[in-house]
C-alpha cells in the first residue's frame, strides 16, 4: 500500500508532461459501516450504527456535542478499535488497512511550531521515508495551486487562524490517502473566516476529490461541503436522518445557502437534530 | 507607544545588570575597606594575612592565574563529561520510561528514593574503588546530574498531546518518527531545564570529588591551600569556580535559545 503510493507519486512527479493534478490523485474508496458499537467501559458512545459513504463523496455528520462523532472518525481512521461490527474503508476492515487509508485532520490545527509551513503540510511524505527536498517539491505544488503560495517558510506561529487551517488541511490532503476524516476544521474560526474557508475547501475538493467524512456542529456548514449529511442522536450515537444536500460544494455559496431548496432541507435537518435530542 | 514600550523593556533590562552590579561593587567595597583597615581580622582575633582583601585576591588570582588555569581545566573536564554521561544515559532512560510502563513503573520509584542518597558520601568509596583518575570524579558529576536531566526529560515527554499523537498516527509516522518529530522537540526546554540545574550543581559535586582524593583540580587546590593558610588564593580559586559554573549556565541558555526557536 505504502509502496504503491511512493511509486505513483514518482511517477506522476517524473512525467514532465502530466499535470500536477496526477500527483495527488488517489483511488476512489469508498466507505461501509455496519452494526457498529462502541463504548468506553460502561459509557456507551456509539450504538448499532450505519452508514456508508459512495467515493469522492463528501459525507456530512452532525449531532449534539458530545454524541460520538469525535470516536467516529477516530474509529473510521484506525485510531480506535470497535466493540462491535464492521468498518470498511476501501475494502480493508481491519484498523491496520483504516489506518493506511485514512488522513484525519484533528479539531485544532496542531501544526508542529518547530516545523515551517511546508514542512508541516509534507509530514506524511516524510514519515513514508521522502526525502526533505522532494517532500517539500511536491508539498509546495499544492501550496501554489490552494493559495498559499509564499508562505511556505513561514513558522505557524507566523499564520492567522484560517491560514493554519489551510495549512493543516493541507497535511492531510498531501497525505496522499483516499478518505479524510475531517473533525470540525473550521470551529475555531470567526464567521466571516469559516464562510471563506468552507469555499476555499469546496474549491479544494472540487479540483482534487477525496472521500471524505466531514463532523461538524454547524449544519449549514455540512450541507453545504456535503453530498449527503447523516444526523446522529445524542449517545449513544445512532442515524437519526439522512439528508440529500441541494447544490454541493456550489462555486457561489452564498447564493447556495440562501437558495430556498437549500433552506428547507436546513429546516429538515434542524428538526431532525431537535428530534435527536429530544429522544434521548 | 509600541517605541516606548519596547524603550521601556530595554531600560528594564539593563537594570537588571546594573543594579546586582551595583550591589556587588559595593559589598566588595566595604570588604575592602572593612580587611586592609584590618577590622575583621581585629573582630575575629585573626592574623591580618588570615583575612584578605579583595584587591589582594585579585593579586593572588593574577599571580596565579596559569596554576588556576591548568587545575580550572582538570575540573571543567570533569564537569563536562560527568554532563555529556548523564546527558546520554538520561535520554536514553527517560525515553525507555516513557515508552515502556514497566521500565517506569519499576524504576521511577527507585529514582526519586535515590535522591536521599547524599552522593558526595559516595565519594570516597568510589575513590578507593577507581582509583585517583579522572573517573570517580566523572560519574558523581554524572550521578548528580543524572536525576534532573532524567525526570525533566520524562515530563517534557509525557506533556505531548496525545490529539498530536493520534495525528501522527494517522500520518503514517514510526514510534521512532513520531520521538523525533513529536516527542523529542516537545521535551527539548525541559531537557534544557534538567541540563541548567545539572550545571549549577556539578561544580560542587566535582569539587567534592575532588576532596576525595586527587592530585590535581580546583576542589584539590582549595584543599592544599587550605592546608597551608593560602587564604587568598583559596579566595580567587572559589572565584574562578563560580566563575565557570556562571559561564556554563550563560552557554546553556544560549544554546536553549539557538535549539528552541519555536518559544
Amino acid at each position: 500500500m505504502r509502496q504503491d503510493n511512493r511509486m505513483s507519486a514518482e511517477i506522476g512527479g517524473s512525467t514532465a508532461a502530466a499535470p500536477p493534478l496526477e500527483t495527488t490523485e488517489t483511488p476512489a474508496t469508498g466507505i461501509s459501516i455496519r452494526g457498529l458499537e462502541h463504548s468506553y467501559g460502561e459509557l456507551r458512545t456509539i450504538e448499532r450504527l450505519d452508514l456508508d459513504g459512495a467515493p469522492h463523496s463528501v459525507v456530512g455528520l452532525v449531532g449534539p456535542s458530545g454524541c460520538g462523532k469525535s470516536t467516529l472518525l477516530e474509529l473510521l481512521c484506525g485510531l480506535r478499535e470497535q466493540d462491535a461490527g464492521t468498518i470498511e474503508v476501501g475494502g480493508g476492515a481491519s484498523g491496520a488497512d483504516r489506518l493506511a487509508r485514512c488522513a484525519y485532520m484533528p479539531q485544532r490545527d496542531l501544526l508542529l511550531p518547530w516545523y515551517s509551513a511546508i514542512d508541516n503540510a509534507a509530514l506524511a511524505l516524510r514519515n513514508r521515508g521522502l526525502g526533505r527536498a522532494e517532500a517539500r517539491g511536491q508539498a509546495a505544488r499544492l501550496f501554489e495551486r490552494f493559495g498559499l503560495a509564499g508562505f511556505e517558510a513561514a513558522r505557524p506561529a507566523e499564520l492567522s487562524g484560517g491560514m493554519r487551517q489551510r495549512v493543516a488541511f493541507l497535511r492531510t490532503l498531501v497525505s496522499g490517502k483516499p478518505l479524510l476524516a475531517l473533525d470540525e476544521p473550521f470551529a475555531s474560526l470567526d464567521a466571516i473566516t469559516r464562510a471563506e474557508m468552507q469555499e476555499w475547501l469546496a474549491g479544494a475538493l472540487r479540483a482534487d476529490p477525496r472521500t471524505v467524512v466531514l463532523v461538524s456542529h454547524d449544519v449549514e456548514e455540512a450541507l453545504y461541503l456535503s453530498d449527503r449529511v447523516a444526523v446522529l442522536s445524542a449517545r449513544p450515537a445512532r442515524l437519526v436522518a439522512e439528508l440529500r444536500a441541494p447544490a454541493p460544494r456550489a462555486v457561489d455559496r452564498d447564493a447556495a445557502v440562501t437558495d430556498p431548496a437549500f433552506v428547507a432541507v436546513r429546516e429538515d435537518a434542524l428538526r431532525a437534530l431537535h428530534t435527536a435530542l429530544r429522544g434521548s | 507607544m509600541h517605541g516606548m514600550g519596547d524603550k521601556g523593556t530595554t531600560q528594564r533590562g539593563v537594570w537588571r545588570w546594573v543594579l546586582p552590579a551595583l550591589l556587588l561593587a559595593a559589598l566588595i567595597g566595604a570588604w575592602q575597606v572593612a580587611a586592609s583597615s584590618g577590622a575583621i581580622a581585629r573582630a575575629l582575633n585573626l592574623e591580618s594575612f588570615l583575612v584578605p582583601s579583595p584587591a589582594e585576591i585579585a593579586t593572588s588570582l593574577w599571580e596565579n592565574r596559569s596554576l588556576l588555569a591548568e587545575n580550572a581545566w582538570v575540573t571543567l573536564r570533569e564537569i563536562l563529561l560527568g554532563i555529556l554521561a548523564a546527558l546520554l544515559v538520561g535520554l536514553a532512560f527517560a525515553v525507555a520510561m516513557s515508552r515502556w510502563r514497566l521500565v517506569k513503573d519499576a524504576t521511577y520509584p527507585l529514582l526519586v528514593a535515590s535522591q536521599t542518597i547524599p552522593i558526595v558520601t559516595i565519594a570516597p568509596i568510589l575513590v578507593v574503588w577507581f582509583g585517583f583518575g579522572i573517573g570517580p570524579k566523572v560519574l558523581i558529576v554524572a550521578l548528580i546530574s543524572f536525576f534532573p536531566i532524567t525526570v525533566n526529560t520524562l515530563d517534557g515527554l509525557r506533556s505531548v498531546d496525545p490529539e498530536a499523537v493520534k495525528l501522527l498516527r494517522s500520518l503514517d509516522a514510526s514510534r521512532w518518527q513520531r520521538l523525533k518529530r513529536l516527542e523529542g522537540p516537545t521535551a527539548l526546554p525541559n531537557v534544557f531545564t534538567g541540563v541548567k540545574i545539572a550545571v549549577v550543581f556539578a561544580p560542587i559535586a566535582a569539587v567534592f570529588a575532588e576532596w576525595s582524593g586527587s592530585s590535581s583540580g580546583l576542589g584539590h587546590l582549595i584543599q592544599s591551600d587550605s592546608a597551608n593558610f593560602e587564604v587568598a588564593r583559596q579566595f580567587a580559586t572559589i572565584a574562578v569556580l563560580s566563575a565557570m559554573a556562571l559561564i556554563l549556565v550563560g552557554l546553556t541558555v544560549l544554546a536553549e535559545r539557538r535549539v528552541v526557536t519555536w518559544r
